[in-house]
């Protein structure tokens, strides 16, 4: 790349940098600083201490919300990426199908409403049909407004990848499950992967629809958080923040590993 | 040796919508024979080729392979094979299990398809790349391993769609030689589909010249070349002048032609049903030169002269036709022909067509 078309050497390029990342990090760097602060006061700094750790870490009401957040998470990524999977097979492999840019338009929609819209939507449906299962109607919920994310990056990777190689599958043949399970999928697997990781993040981020559909005994760990904050933000909120941090750090790494390695083979 | 029938195509038609990609196409390819579709592309070529697979259905009409009709058996369940354009070579498996891949899914066992996947890399002369996979291999081993895992499943006919158009000129020329020779040592039949009529004259035991959706011409590469039924073959194979002229007899499969230039002979004709306005095909190698000017003579003049490495081409003009002649630079003849030049043309009677306008 020849240095004049490099934005790099633009003039003021490193500042902007610089004040970008500033501006994306120093909150979560606050964070992490002060969940070591041994003061009970969030914003005074008296020493280094790791005691917030420990009474979060012992804390069974956060420890409940998390494997509440944890199972909903797990239960509405498998269910969505599998209908996503379905969807995006259909949607990209049969041209003639009808309605197929209106079913593809159903299946994004709930990105584009607004989230409170269907959380209040979901609450009335629920109640009308008497489901009162907290856990259930937060992994029905989930599972719904997940799909949309999972099926993108899916389709994008469908609609990328060569028919020949089914064909081919096919050709030699393989019978059609076979020809999707030796071929399609493990091409597709990085969409798939990433998909699946996009549904599970989103699940574990949402507040408004959890807030909503929540019970007693079920409530997420952002629903959990939002009440804590309420009561007064405590050192310990610091120390939760960072263990969440910590984590998924770890889980986006695991992600770009798998997928980095599944693209070279694709 | 006796040849049975391999594949015989009923009267099919395809139609995309609006678009008619085959119109009645009809004729049988026999076994063991090294077969053609040649056509410009949009010819309808590959949809037939993929009606033979098993990846489209004919709109009407049938395709029987060896004495079975196969229009309502899946791809998987047709013992034909594909080799095609992009090789679509399973990216995720090494070269052994893109080869064995066939083979499982016909229930091989281990041991066998072992000693098979071993037989066919030998046969492409890649036993030493088993282990590997399709990225690590330059175009013309990706070229071979895509036979390979065609022809490892034994089947009953091969389909190569356009196989050598990715590869470059040199490669693509010792590929043809190599695709013969497979051919004659396997004695499967082979379905070639081209759109360069030097790979079909080279290769083909017979060529189908397809073109607009239709069967334009079958035969042999030297039928083809020598004996175009129509205009469409003519032009679409190898050069040609195309002339004007009348027909005044005509007697069977010859006719008594009179030319614009003012000559009056007989020629072979295909496609008249009596005397009329017609077409005259003449090869640009079958009009002589001054000294080679034998049988009808006309005089005319150079307009241009182009070096081609073996041969050179000229365009003449005479009496207001413009002839295209190519030469062989056998000696450096050429350079003595000059642009402006006054030249003597001939060409025998034999070496016209005459052809429906």
């Amino acid at each position: 790349m020849s240095t004049a078309h490099n934005v790099r050497h633009y003039p003021g390029a490193g500042l902007v940098t610089w004040v970008f990342f500033l501006w994306l990090y120093a909150p979560i760097a606050v964070v992490i600083w002060l969940s070591f602060n041994e003061n009970r006061l969030v914003s005074v700094w008296t020493g280094f201490s790791m005691k917030w750790y420990e009474a979060a870490l012992s804390n069974r009401a956060l420890l409940d919300a998390l494997r509440v957040s944890l199972t909903v998470a797990v239960v509405a990524t498998t269910i969505a990426t599998l209908v996503a999977l379905s969807a995006a097979m259909v949607l990209s492999r049969n041209e003639t199908m009808r309605f197929r840019r209106l079913s593809e338009t159903v299946v994004n929609l709930p990105l584009l409403l607004p989230e409170i819209v269907v959380a209040v939507a979901s609450l009335i449906l629920f109640s009308q049909l008497g489901f009162s299962n907290g856990m259930a109607r937060l992994i029905v919920a989930h599972s719904a407004f997940c799909t949309p994310f999972a099926f993108l990056p899916i389709r994008a990777r469908m609609q990328g990848m060569s028919r020949d190689y089914e064909e081919a599958a096919k050709d030699l043949y393989a019978a059609p499950f076979t020809a999707f399970r030796r071929v399609t999928l493990p091409l597709i697997l990085p969409g798939v992967f990433a998909g699946a990781m996009l549904a599970f993040v989103i699940s574990m981020d949402d507040f408004i629809t959890s807030n909503l559909l929540a019970t007693g005994g079920t409530t997420t760990l952002p629903v959990y958080i939002f009440g804590l904050i309420k009561q007064g933000t405590t050192p310990e909120l610091n120390a939760i923040s960072t263990l969440l941090i910590f984590a998924s750090l770890i889980i986006a790494t695991f992600a770009l590993v798998l997928s980095a390695r599944s693209m070279r083979r694709g | 040796m006796t040849r049975g029938k391999a594949v015989e195509v009923f009267n099919v038609s395809k139609r995309f919508g609006d678009y008619q990609a085959l119109d009645h196409v009809d004729f049988t390819i026999q076994e063991n024979e090294f077969f053609t579709l040649l056509g410009p592309s949009g010819c309808g070529k590959t949809t037939l080729l993929r009606m033979i697979a098993g990846f489209e259905t004919p709109s009407e009409g049938a395709i029987v392979l060896f004495g079975q009709e196969i229009d309502r058996l899946p791809a998987h369940k047709r013992h034909v094979n594909t080799v095609f354009q992009s090789y679509a070579l399973f990216p995720h498996m090494t070269l052994a299990q893109n080869i064995a891949f066939g083979l499982e899914n016909l229930g091989w066992d281990k041991p066998r398809r072992e000693v098979r996947v071993a037989e066919m890399l030998e046969l492409v002369h890649m036993t030493a790349f088993a282990s590997r996979r399709p990225d690590q291999l330059s175009g013309g081993q990706r070229q071979r391993i895509a036979l390979a895992r065609a022809l490892a499943p034994e089947p009953k006919v091969l389909l190569l769609d356009e196989p050598l158009s990715a590869l470059d000129l040199k490669l693509r020329q010792a590929m043809r030689d190599e695709l013969r020779a497979l051919q004659r040592q396997t004695g499967i039949t082979f379905i070639f589909v081209t759109h360069d009529q030097k790979e079909a004259l080279d290769m083909s035991d017979r060529i189908c010249v397809l073109g607009q959706g239709r069967v334009q011409q079958i035969g042999t590469p030297a039928e083809i070349y020598e004996e175009p039924e129509n205009r469409f073959v003519a032009d679409f194979i190898g050069e040609t002048n195309f002339l004007d002229a009348e027909v005044i007899a005509l007697d069977g499969a010859r006719a008594r032609i009179r030319t614009p230039l003012g000559l009056e002979f007989d020629a072979a004709q295909k496609g008249l049903s009596g005397p009329g306005p017609a077409t005259l095909s003449l090869r640009p190698e079958k009009i002589g030169l001054q000294e080679q000017a034998t049988g009808n003579v006309l005089t005319g003049t150079i307009r241009s002269r182009n070096y081609m490495g073996g041969y050179t081409h000229f365009v003449v003009e005479t009496g207001g036709a413009s002839l295209r002649v190519s030469r062989r630079n056998a000696v450096s003849q050429a350079e003595s022909y000059a642009v402006g030049q006054e030249v003597r043309l001939g060409f025998r009677d034999e070496s016209v067509r005459v052809l429906a306008r």
